[in-house]
């Protein structure tokens, strides 16, 4: 992989590079290896065309944040990167999406190799009506044979990076549908990170939880970025400041400016990134 | 495991997934054509043979002993007579019922108890009714009358009246009652005035699959219209029904009855179906309209 | 008191008009309470009043009512135990069937059917429930009893007939009526009813459930099996419980092709007998008060028996509601 682009944003007539200040560490070792890029990227709701031409990279190990306000298609992006919109009918991704080089949308790219590499959390806790156990042990299993004390290992494993193990060690066996909000979704963490993806997608992970809650889980991504790649999709402007090395403005499908998290949020190139930023709209 | 290794085991796992997933599809599939299947198979057999059998004198002529010609003339009128005095009975008494548990007792337990049991009314088996109308009137009375066996089907009207009209009464909204009551016009002014009107393409419609369910009934009427091989509009005495009659003649071994029967089957159908379309059309075009 | 109310001044005449509107919308209130009332007056008087018909046939024979298959009308002695046994053989038959097949059309209808399709195929398979009984008992009579007889019993006796402990069940004389021809019948009378339910309560649980199972990889399948079924799994059980309830009691579809023999018999491709066949077919002709009564109880049987199985599926329906409401 030699891609010398540092993360690039292209909309339609306006394209800009925002270079990242040579003095950034973070912004230099991003640029060396891109995870995931998107390259001229549209989508389409059967006729609403709800992303025009993005272009935008993820680097490797980084935590790469998505904000705008609502409608603006940052959770429909995040959606490309597991093809998960490919469930429903009528919905229509064009361009490219590269995983390690390879695009994921080519229909020959093997679905569940996509979906082992590309974790997902979702807005709402959504713990499957099984226990503890087994709704990490599910996702494993589809993808791996192992002897009882190997997946017993792996299970405690995915707890525990998911920040949940010395909750729940005790009862892993009863519902999971009995833990808190907060717990519930460090469990859906956990069960994305079962699978060893390499990428984890988030999409609003906090917004259905108290604040403590949310605190636990912005400690995680914090955790997590050491081992893997993540995309958050976050409404709340402080935590994607607090949590993500890069962030990402759209708005209304375009993606406006995007940059390394301090550029962003305290030198934005764009007025239009100022305004959201500072709260004047959206 | 190197990465290799294990992207080879999650190959064959998803290979091994891919088959139990296709044959699943596949099964659901074929399932929902078997179930196509019979309605096809049912509905051509019934139209193809009744077709072949309708005839004019279907609805001109009285049953007919075995052997002579004939048609279902008073079957129909006492098939109308029976079914239109069981809505008369039922419907009103379940659009009050479905009001109580509407507007008067959303939460109570009473409201609670009253639903359950309508519920079980409704999938209870209609031979039952018949024969606790049996008891009760006919056996009293000593005969068997079209009147009971109006009051067997105002049984089945009952519960789905009832449930049709709790479910369309809950979906008028509040601020329609509270604008009404604002007003100072009476609680019950309110409901038979503004809440009826507004909820009656819902009421009617449960009527009116209340209508489809009993016009093809038959095991309730056996021991309580009974039937009567002549023309009679007489409530007190025995009556000839559709249904009853199709079950005497089909069992028979007389062509001309069987024939007979085959006509009066595709009526019911067409009007069954007819209604339960009318029905489902109408509920349609409200949630539309209200939208 | 009428006197009284001409000499009222207007603003007394304001409440005047208060108290009858109070009068009559306690009135209302009064009737529409009792209409309500009148469902559950409706329900106990049918147990009741079975119960008090039927009370010579469980006084005469006790017991053995339940455990005899004696059915002699001249000698006067009347057993329950054919009829009985028809009922629950033939609905069991109907649920193997129905299941299944219920759970496959719920999940096209759900997961696979294009869009355009769904409505117009649940409305197809919805029809069936509208269709009238004895309209499928004609049908299976006249057309489905003969190719039983040809083509499905010949076969059914030189293969499966043949094979060790279920062989026995499919051994019997070709004519076509029988448990195994009736509960295929009630089959496809229950599909709709456990189809719709089950298809409706799909429709409830939450897409990101769905694309959460779907985001780690999961196939359809395995999203239906896994993940839409144990979240639904109580109004599931309570839909089938629903269709067994109208297996129990449909009369008119197996009084044509069961055959109305009392007795017992191993084989499904024996004719025998259920409640309500026995009722419809032999009520009219009920010569004796012992032999009225032992109908009238086996009514009482038959309701008491539906009414269980309604009761447990309306609870377990009620409990999916509630997490609804959640």
């Amino acid at each position: 992989m030699t891609n010398p682009n540092i993360p690039l944003a292209t909309t339609g007539s306006v394209s800009l590079i925002t270079p990242p200040p040579s003095t950034d560490a973070k912004a230099t070792a991003a640029a060396a290896a891109p995870k995931m890029s998107a390259k001229g990227l549209d989508f389409y709701y059967d006729k609403f065309h709800a992303l025009k031409n993005v272009s935008l990279d993820i680097a490797e190990k980084k935590v790469t944040a998505l904000i705008g306000p609502s409608g603006c298609g940052k959770s429909t992006l995040l959606r490309i990167f597991n093809r998960i919109y490919s469930i429903y009918p009528k919905l229509e991704a064009k361009g490219q999406v590269l995983l390690d080089g390879e695009n994921i949308l080519d229909p020959k790219y093997p679905l569940n190799r996509l979906r082992s590499k590309v974790g997902m959390v979702f807005q709402k806790p959504v713990p499957f009506p099984m226990s503890i156990y087994d709704n990490v042990a599910y996702a494993i299993r589809h993808y791996e044979k192992l002897s009882k004390a190997d997946m017993d290992a792996r299970v405690e494993e995915a707890l525990r990076q998911g920040a949940l193990w010395d909750e729940v060690k005790s009862k892993l066996n009863g519902s999971a549908l009995g833990l808190s909000g907060g717990q519930q979704q460090r469990l859906c963490i956990a069960r994305a990170v079962a699978l060893k993806p390499e990428v984890i997608l988030l999409d609003e992970p906090t917004s259905a939880l108290d604040p403590i809650a949310t605190g636990k889980i912005e400690q995680l991504v914090e955790e997590l970025k050491e081992r893997y790649t993540i995309a958050i999709v976050t409404h709340n402007m402080q935590q994607a400041s607090r949590v993500s090395d890069y962030t990402a403005f759209m708005y209304l499908g375009e993606l406006i400016e995007f940059g390394d998290t301090t550029t962003i949020f305290e030198n934005p190139t764009k007025k239009m990134t100022e305004d959201y930023i500072t709260g004047r709209y959206g | 495991m190197s990465d290799e290794a294990r992207q080879a085991v999650a190959d064959r796992l998803y290979f091994r997934r891919r088959i139990v997933n296709g044959v699943g599809l596949v099964f659901a599939t074929l399932s929902t054509g078997f179930g196509l299947f019979w309605l096809a198979w049912i509905l051509w057999t019934t139209f193809y043979t009744g077709i072949s059998s309708l005839n004019g004198k279907l609805f001109t002529m009285m049953t007919p002993p075995p052997g002579d010609e004939g048609g279902l003339l008073n079957a129909f009128a006492g098939s109308a007579m029976i079914c239109l005095l069981a809505i008369l009975i039922g419907a009103p008494i379940g659009i009050a019922a479905g009001t109580y548990l509407a507007e008067y007792a959303k939460k109570s337990r009473l409201g609670e108890a009253i639903r359950f049991f309508n519920d079980i009314l409704l999938s209870a088996p209609s031979i039952v009714l018949g024969m606790f109308v049996y008891t009760v009137v006919v056996k009293q009375i000593g005969h068997y009358s079209a009147l009971s066996g109006s009051l067997a089907l105002a049984l089945i009207v009952l519960p789905v009246v009832v449930r049709t009209t709790d479910e369309m009464l809950k979906l008028v909204p509040s601020a329609m009652r509270e604008a009404g009551l604002s007003l100072g016009v009476p609680q019950w002014k309110v409901t038979m005035q503004v809440l009826y009107r507004a909820a009656l393409p819902g009421i009617v419609t449960g009527v009116l699959l209340a209508l489809a369910r009993i016009s093809g009934e038959t095991a309730p009427l056996l021991f309580t219209a009974f039937d009567n091989q002549f023309w009679s509009m007489n409530v007190a005495q025995p009556m000839a029904s559709v249904p009853v009659v199709i079950y005497k003649f089909a069992m028979s071994a007389d062509a001309g009855w069987k024939s007979l029967a085959w006509a009066g089957a595709l009526i019911v159908t067409l009007f069954v179906l007819a209604l339960s379309l009318l029905s489902r059309a109408i509920l349609l075009r409200n949630k539309v309209s209200n939208d | 008191m009428a006197a009284s109310a001409e000499s009222i001044a207007i603003p007394q005449s304001d409440e005047q008009r208060a108290r009858r509107d109070g009068f009559a919308d306690r009135l209302f209130r009064r009737i529409v309470a009792g209409a309500g009332i009148f469902v559950l007056v409706t329900l106990a008087g049918v147990a009741l009043t079975t119960l008090w018909g039927g009370r010579e046939a469980f006084a005469t024979f006790g017991f053995k009512f339940l455990a005899s298959s004696e059915w002699d009308t001249v000698g006067k002695q009347f057993g329950a135990l054919a009829p009985v046994y028809g009922t629950l053989v033939t609905a069991a038959i109907a649920l193997i069937i129905a299941v299944p097949v219920s759970f496959g059309i719920a999940l096209y209808l759900t997961e696979i059917a294009p869009p355009w399709l769904r409505t117009p195929v649940a409305s197809a398979i919805e029809l069936l429930a509208g269709i009238p009984s004895i309209i499928y008992g004609m049908w299976g009579l006249f057309v489905f009893v003969p190719i039983m007889g040809r083509y499905i019993i010949p076969w059914l006796n030189d293969h499966v007939g043949e094979w060790p402990v279920i062989g026995g069940l499919f051994k019997g004389p070709p004519l076509g009526l029988g448990m195994l021809t009736a509960g295929i019948v009630l089959a496809i009378m229950i599909i709709p009813f456990i189809s719709s339910v089950m298809r409706e309560v799909f429709l409830t649980v939450p897409t990101r459930l769905k694309e959460s199972a779907y985001a780690l990889g999961s196939t359809t399948w395995e999203v239906a099996w896994d993940i839409v079924l144990p979240y639904t799994r109580t109004a599931v059980i309570g839909g089938i419980f629903l269709g067994l309830g109208r297996a129990l009691g449909e009369t008119m579809a197996v009084t044509f092709v069961l055959g109305n023999v009392h007795r017992l018999s191993l084989s499904l491709l024996e004719p025998g007998n259920s409640i309500a066949a026995t009722i419809a077919n032999e009520f009219a002709e009920a010569d004796s008060e012992i032999f009225r009564s032992s109908l009238i109880a086996l009514a009482f049987l038959l309701f008491v028996v539906t009414f269980i199985v309604l009761a447990i599926a309306k609870l377990m329906l009620r409990q999916m509601e509630k997490k609804e409401g959640k």
